[in-house]
């Protein structure tokens, strides 16, 4: 099974409800963070990384001896990577979205992918916990090809719970695109309740079985429990606005390991979730 | 010489649009004669991307020598650069003005583009 853990809102505490579900349940358990601009469950985990990688998407060189100036390949690429002016061919590699629709349609095979580079892919455990993360390169303009690349790791036969980024556009649809069930993690604050409505509209676009976390439960307003309440969204779990979470947190440091009861609390999270998820 | 210029309507009164890449029309004018053709630019207008460089591959292949417009960015300059195109990026007023102020020496030659990128 996958879960993965959204908000739309940052700083709702994705990362918090990821890192101590996955350490609670402990074994044949896999978190793949997917927040590859800004990952931060390493921070939480601090696993032992094992392998890194650095992950390319291929881009077009053109061969101008081969090439017959036809712009054909200038002509399919709806993102204009490719310009033909007389008989100068210019690319453009940051704008490529790597379709490989210009070495497709190339009368001449004058078209050949070289690599750009996305950034890397760190593996590595903690105990029994398997972990995998990526770090978009710093310039890189897309990160949902890197977050697929990191979703590749995906052990079928254990769980794997997702860590996505923030937002509701391709990266955050990249995370969570077909996994069997979307947490969502939000906090009772205008700020939180708006960028959730938007989350939720998106995960319903995804057609996937959704639940909710609210952290920092006991401020803000009731917003976000009638909205929940009108949406049909369960409320799985609350988080309290705790001076000794803060303090845990502002250290870096897992709840589960510092707090008693709450380990019970993140697996009776993923008990339900289990009943709930398709 | 033909003049590229990009314009908000179709005709050498209207205004000079200052975009380039999402002008709405790009009128190439002959300098001695002010004869002119219209490019309609309205695919460009909204386009995900790159419209900079598809409208300088436009001007290019219309045989355009100069372009006088308001904003140019980097892949668009790099674009008309390979083109062997001159770009001058203070180009106001009507069409005519533009070109009229052009052939009078009056608009400077850009060696780089002037904004960023999908400004």
């Amino acid at each position: 099974m996958i879960i993965s853990i959204a908000s739309g809102k940052g700083g709702t505490g994705k990362t918090t409800v990821a890192t101590n579900m996955a350490v609670s349940i402990g074994s044949d358990v896999q978190l793949l963070d997917c927040d590859v601009e800004a990952p931060n469950a390493h921070l939480f985990l601090n696993p032992v990384i094992e392998e890194e990688k650095s992950v390319f998407t291929p881009v077009p060189e053109i061969d101008e001896e081969k090439c017959t100036f036809c712009k054909k390949c200038a002509e399919i690429c709806r993102f204009k990577a490719i310009a033909v002016i007389g008989e100068i061919v210019l690319t453009f590699p940051e704008l490529c979205h790597s379709c490989g629709g210009c070495m497709e349609v190339c009368p001449e095979n004058a078209v050949t992918e070289i690599g750009r580079n996305l950034g890397v892919i760190e593996t590595g455990h903690k105990n029994n916990l398997h972990f995998v993360h990526g770090r978009l390169r710093i310039g890189e303009a897309m990160s949902p090809p890197l977050i697929r690349e990191v979703r590749s790791y995906t052990r079928p036969d254990q769980l794997t719970i997702i860590d996505a980024p923030p937002g509701t556009s391709c990266p955050v649809i990249a995370a969570m695109k077909g996994t069997d069930f979307v947490l969502m993690v939000t906090e009772p604050t205008p700020f939180g309740l708006h960028d959730l409505k938007l989350a939720v509209e998106a995960v319903k676009l995804l057609g996937i079985p959704r639940g909710l976390v609210i952290n920092r439960s006991d401020i803000g307003d009731n917003r976000v429990k009638e909205y929940a309440e009108k949406e049909n969204l369960p409320i799985l779990m609350e988080i309290p606005f705790d001076r000794k979470i803060a303090e845990a947190y502002s250290r870096g440091e897992l709840i589960v390991e510092e707090m008693p009861g709450w380990k019970e609390k993140f697996l009776k999270l993923y008990d339900n979730i289990k009943e709930m998820a398709v | 010489m033909k003049i590229a210029v990009t314009s908000k309507g179709p005709d050498l009164d209207d205004q000079v649009d200052p975009r380039f890449g999402r002008a709405a029309y790009i009128l190439i004018v002959d300098s001695e004669t002010f004869d002119f053709e219209v490019l309609n630019n309205k695919e460009n207008v909204n386009a995900l991307k790159g419209a900079g460089i598809q409208a300088a591959g436009m001007v290019s292949d219309n045989g355009a020598e100069v372009l006088l417009t308001g904003f140019c960015g980097p892949n668009a300059f790099k674009t008309l650069n390979a083109a062997k195109i001159k770009v001058a990026s203070d180009a106001k007023g009507t069409v005519r003005d533009a070109v009229t102020s052009f052939i009078e020496g009056k608009l400077t030659i850009s060696d780089q583009a002037n904004v960023e990128g999908q400004w």
